[in-house]
């Protein structure tokens, strides 16, 4: 072995130790968070590695995603390919050039087109950079860094193979058209400076492959390359707005105000984001200029986490707080109250990351260790203890909406459901007409349905949210406690975050029964015909809107337009932002009890956005959506457009029958 | 020094009803809550041991179960919670009451000396206002009521400068401590206590004294002890108000029925 080729070695053993060795480092971190791996269902997670990372499927989803996918592809390809060049280097007799033709020719190549797209992605990627990122913060210097290095990566790589072309020792230039073109540049050139070329086009090669693998990828976002395959694969497979549970026990921790209290996934995660930005983009509070941005809270909690590595190892207090205003590495309370919980983030995200969890357990810890919350939620969080509503009404009135309908408290053997009314439902004037609504079509369907009245509590949706995990724990366990003492079988809500939580969260708590949203039990009614509608009452022309809580959280997009096309017999507008996209009314996550102070108002954007499609009426299926477009419709004095609930259309074109 | 809060359990009035027949009020399953004026009380005698050091006490009487009030305040605090209960405390009337708290605090002030009593103004079942400065003129502390602001305390001077809010007007009132303090909702935005304070309340010991402690003639405290008592309750008959319009459907046109009433009235002047 001559002396150039044990430099070579040593080199690349170093760097490939070095490799292993940083990732080792870094990945053995996220140990440092609580929680066990995720292993269970590994088919399924296999077939989400398969298809997500592998296949691209999430980054696909939006347009520009084809030039990540063609970076990622190729990158693979040329894994193989760098690997060969590593050996060659060191050992001649593995040079690709030994193998026969049939398979020689095609993998060359395959190298050079690839390698010609991949700078083709690399000048879209510098010009999409430069001109239209996403975030003003994505033109930055690593983010050019990386681009460039594969540019010369690439463009070394065409030099060595130009250089052999001209010495004459490539025998499938033929088939490699790029090469060959380049080889051109370089006819005239003697052997010894030909020898020259490409020793320096070698090391040029050489060094952009150790920078990407020595320094971007185990030290930089860049890190993704491997973790976001690894995110794909322990991605949560139900319900990933559904918070785990905590046990109230003297000395234990309640949410979490260090990046150790977070879990081992929340810490991957932070190491599998890309920085692309969407999670920010679709963010409805990030958009209408509050300080929350997504994409900046899982940056802050990997900020953090290597701000107090080693503090954290040797069991001292972290010198970065996690929940504060220390910049980079730490997230502001007011960010963390931005949250609406809509998920749109973890829709957006390419690699599953679980943002809104994350706000939770910061907001676990400021509510329950440290009783710090915006004003506003005291009263909600009093009169939920108090009065088990989030209004402080006394119990007594929960039933009064019924009166029409004559007692209805339930009883297991008459009736078929447990009409979950929810506080919106029992209490808000606006919603007690969707109420009856619902009882209505009930009543018209002959389904059999009955109310717990004072007894049914606050089904604690937005205390969970908002991090009351205490309270919240009371009343659900109360709740569950009062369904199996009545024997109750099937419940129907008519609010989204009832639903959520009763068909996810209370499922912690042993409730595993039948959970339907009216839109659905509305949908099946018309479909078995158990419900008729005598006369499709026209309505002009409506517009509906996604809630967080039943389209995306649930995946619950098509009863409702389904229902509403039934009932009218005409076709729906729909936003331009709708179904796994849609746009939040600013409500959940609490937000409906909050005051919203920063920015403009989410729910006047929604309306703005809807007032395009100039609907004579929204439809919604949601209370709090209801009460947030109707509300933003006076403040931007449309209020001449109706919001109406799907159950109300239907009341009116069953009205005929009576 | 001692921050004494005197807080009283009460049913939660909003959902107490009246039973026609008998008038009296029906009790039964109703939620017992903290006379929402004494949370303030409380809070502020936790903000003296959070400011000057003094030792926050919560003292309430009432029925054993009024341990639950009792032990909220814990989970918010206070140093410690007595709770004075004795059959023969029971069906007190205002006089009898500020009587077994004054001689409570007077007991406590034979060991550590007294500085200020908080008290809500008043109860919300009971809306009299008197037990606070019954208590006062019993020890004779200086009476301060209606305080909706600390302004000023000196230990060292054992003074204290508070204001009143009265009816349009504030009045900044000086005195000597040891004062009684009657508290309105401006004086303070009581704190929510944390999961931790919660769960250690759970097992913290509430003292309870009874008479055999406190050793007051019995004469002078229940229902013998009280020179009032109340003969009926009743809601009071009202002219049936009305509702106009359709304030869900038409609400500007509501809006305008409404004005045209007020104005027919002449109850809105223009
Ligand atoms: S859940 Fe919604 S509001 Fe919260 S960070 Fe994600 S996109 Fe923004
Ligand atoms: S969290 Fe996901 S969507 Fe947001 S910047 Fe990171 S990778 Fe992109």
């Amino acid at each position: 072995m001559t002396s150039s080729k044990i430099i070579i070695l040593l080199l690349f053993s170093a760097s490939g130790l070095a490799f292993v060795w940083s990732l080792y480092r870094r990945l053995s971190l996220v140990q440092l968070g609580q929680g066990k791996g995720r292993f269970d269902r590994f088919g399924e997670r296999f077939g989400n590695m398969l298809l997500y990372a592998f296949g691209q499927k999430k980054v696909l989803a939006r347009p520009y995603g084809v030039n990540h996918a063609i970076f990622f592809w190729a990158c693979l390809f040329l894994v193989a390919v760098n690997l060969e060049f590593v050996l060659a280097g060191i050992f001649p007799a593995l040079h690709l050039s030994h193998l026969p033709d049939a398979l020689y020719v095609p993998i060359r190549l395959g190298s050079d087109l690839f390698s010609f797209l991949t700078l083709g992605a690399v000048a879209a990627a510098l010009v999409r950079r430069t001109f239209f990122p996403l975030y003003p913060e994505a033109r930055n210097i690593e983010g050019y860094f990386i681009v460039i290095i594969i540019a010369v990566h690439m463009l070394a790589y065409f030099g060595i193979n130009a250089t052999e072309i001209a010495q004459g020792q490539e025998r499938a230039s033929a088939w490699m058209p790029i090469s060959l073109f380049a080889s051109g540049f370089i006819k005239g050139a003697s052997p010894a400076e030909l020898a020259s070329l490409h020793s320096l086009f070698w090391w040029v090669h050489a060094v952009a492959l150790l920078v990407i693998f020595n320094y971007l990828i185990p030290f930089s976002k860049h890190l993704h390359v491997i973790t976001a395959i690894g995110n794909c694969f322990f991605r949560d497979l139900d319900k990933p707005n559904t918070q785990p549970r905590e046990t109230f026990e003297i000395g234990a921790d309640f949410g979490a105000d260090s990046v150790a209290k977070l879990s081992w996934k929340d810490l991957f995660d932070s190491f599998a984001c890309t920085e692309c930005g969407r999670c920010e983009e679709a963010c409805p509070a990030h958009h209408t200029g509050k300080k929350l941005s997504p994409r900046q809270l899982i940056h802050d909690i990997k900020q953090n986490l290597l701000a107090n590595r080693e503090a954290i190892k040797n069991g001292q207090e972290p010198p970065l707080p996690l929940i504060g205003e220390n910049g980079e590495g730490s997230c502001s309370e007011e960010s963390i109250w931005d949250c609406t919980t809509c998920g749109a983030c973890l829709q957006a995200c390419p690699v599953f990351i679980e943002h809104p969890l994350k706000t939770v357990k910061l907001r676990r810890h400021l509510v329950q260790e440290k009783s710090s919350f915006p004003e506003e939620l005291l009263n909600l969080f009093e009169n939920s203890e108090q009065r088990f509503n989030p209004w402080g009404i006394p119990p007594s009135d929960r039933g009064k909406w019924c009166q029409p309908f004559g007692d209805r408290t339930f009883d297991a053997e008459q009736n078929e459901y447990l009409f979950f009314v929810g506080c919106a439902g029992a209490f808000d004037n606006r919603s007690k007409h969707v109420t009856a609504a619902v009882a209505m079509i009930m009543e018209a369907a002959g389904v059999t349905w009955g109310i717990l009245d004072k007894d049914e509590l606050c089904c604690g949706d937005s205390l969970r949210r908002l991090g009351n995990e205490y309270v919240f724990d009371q009343l659900a366990a109360k709740n569950v406690a009062l369904f199996k003492e009545r024997g109750v079988k099937k419940i129907v809500t008519q609010c989204p975050h009832c639903f959520t939580t009763l068909a996810n969260d209370y499922r912690q708590y042993g409730l595993d029964i039948e959970v339907i949203h009216h839109s659905e039990l509305i949908e099946k009614l018309l479909a078995e015909n158990k419900l008729t509608l005598p006369q499709q009452k026209k309505q002009g022309k409506m517009l509906f809107h996604d809630s967080c809580y039943l389209g995306r959280h649930n995946d619950n997009f098509d009863a409702p337009r389904q229902v509403l096309k039934q009932a009218t017999g005409s076709s729906l507008l729909e936003f331009g932002r709708n179904r796994e996209n849609g746009f939040c009314c600013g409500a959940g996550g609490g937000r409906m009890w909050m005051e919203e102070l920063s920015g403009t108002r989410i729910n006047r954007e929604r309306v703005q956005e809807a007032l395009q499609q100039k609907p004579e009426t929204i439809c919604t299926a949601c209370p709090y959506c209801m009460t947030m477009l109707g509300d933003g419709l006076k403040d931007e004095g449309a209020g001449e457009v109706k919001v109406k609930d799907i159950a109300e259309v239907v009341a009116e074109a069953l009205e005929g029958q009576a | 020094m001692l921050a004494i809060a005197c807080i009283k359990q009460v049913p939660d009035t909003t959902q107490v009803q009246i039973d026609p027949e008998t008038n009296t009020l029906v009790r039964e399953g109703i939620p017992f809550i903290v006379n929402p004026y004494d949370t303030h009380a409380l809070e502020e005698s936790l903000r003296m041991h959070d400011q000057f050091g003094m030792r926050s006490i919560a003292l309430s009487m009432g029925p054993p179960n009024t341990e639950a009030t009792l032990r909220k305040a814990c989970a918010l605090g206070v140093d410690e919670a007595i709770l004075l209960s004795d059959r023969c405390f029971g069906g007190a009337d205002t006089l009898a009451t500020s009587n077994v708290l004054a001689t409570a605090i007077d007991r406590l002030a034979q060991e550590e000396e007294l500085g200020i009593v908080f008290c809500g103004k008043q109860t919300i079942d009971g809306d009299t206002a008197q037990v606070g400065p019954g208590i006062a003129s019993r020890l004779g502390l200086q009476q301060l009521t209606l305080v909706d602001k600390i302004e000023h305390l000196d230990l060292e001077k054992k003074t204290i400068r508070v204001r009143r809010k009265l009816e349009g007007r504030h009045e900044i009132v000086e005195a000597p401590l040891p004062v009684m303090i009657t508290t309105v909702r401006e004086l303070n935005r009581p704190r929510y206590p944390t999961v931790p304070m919660r769960l250690a309340a759970r097992d913290v010991e509430v003292r309870t004294w009874d008479n055999a402690t406190l050793q007051i003639d019995p004469e002078t405290v229940g229902l013998k002890g009280s020179p009032t008592w109340v003969c009926k309750i009743f809601s009071p008959e009202r002219d049936q108000g009305e509702i106009i319009g359709d304030g869900v459907n038409d609400p500007d046109g509501t809006a305008d029925l409404l004005i045209d009433k007020l104005l027919s009235k002449d109850l809105l002047a223009l």
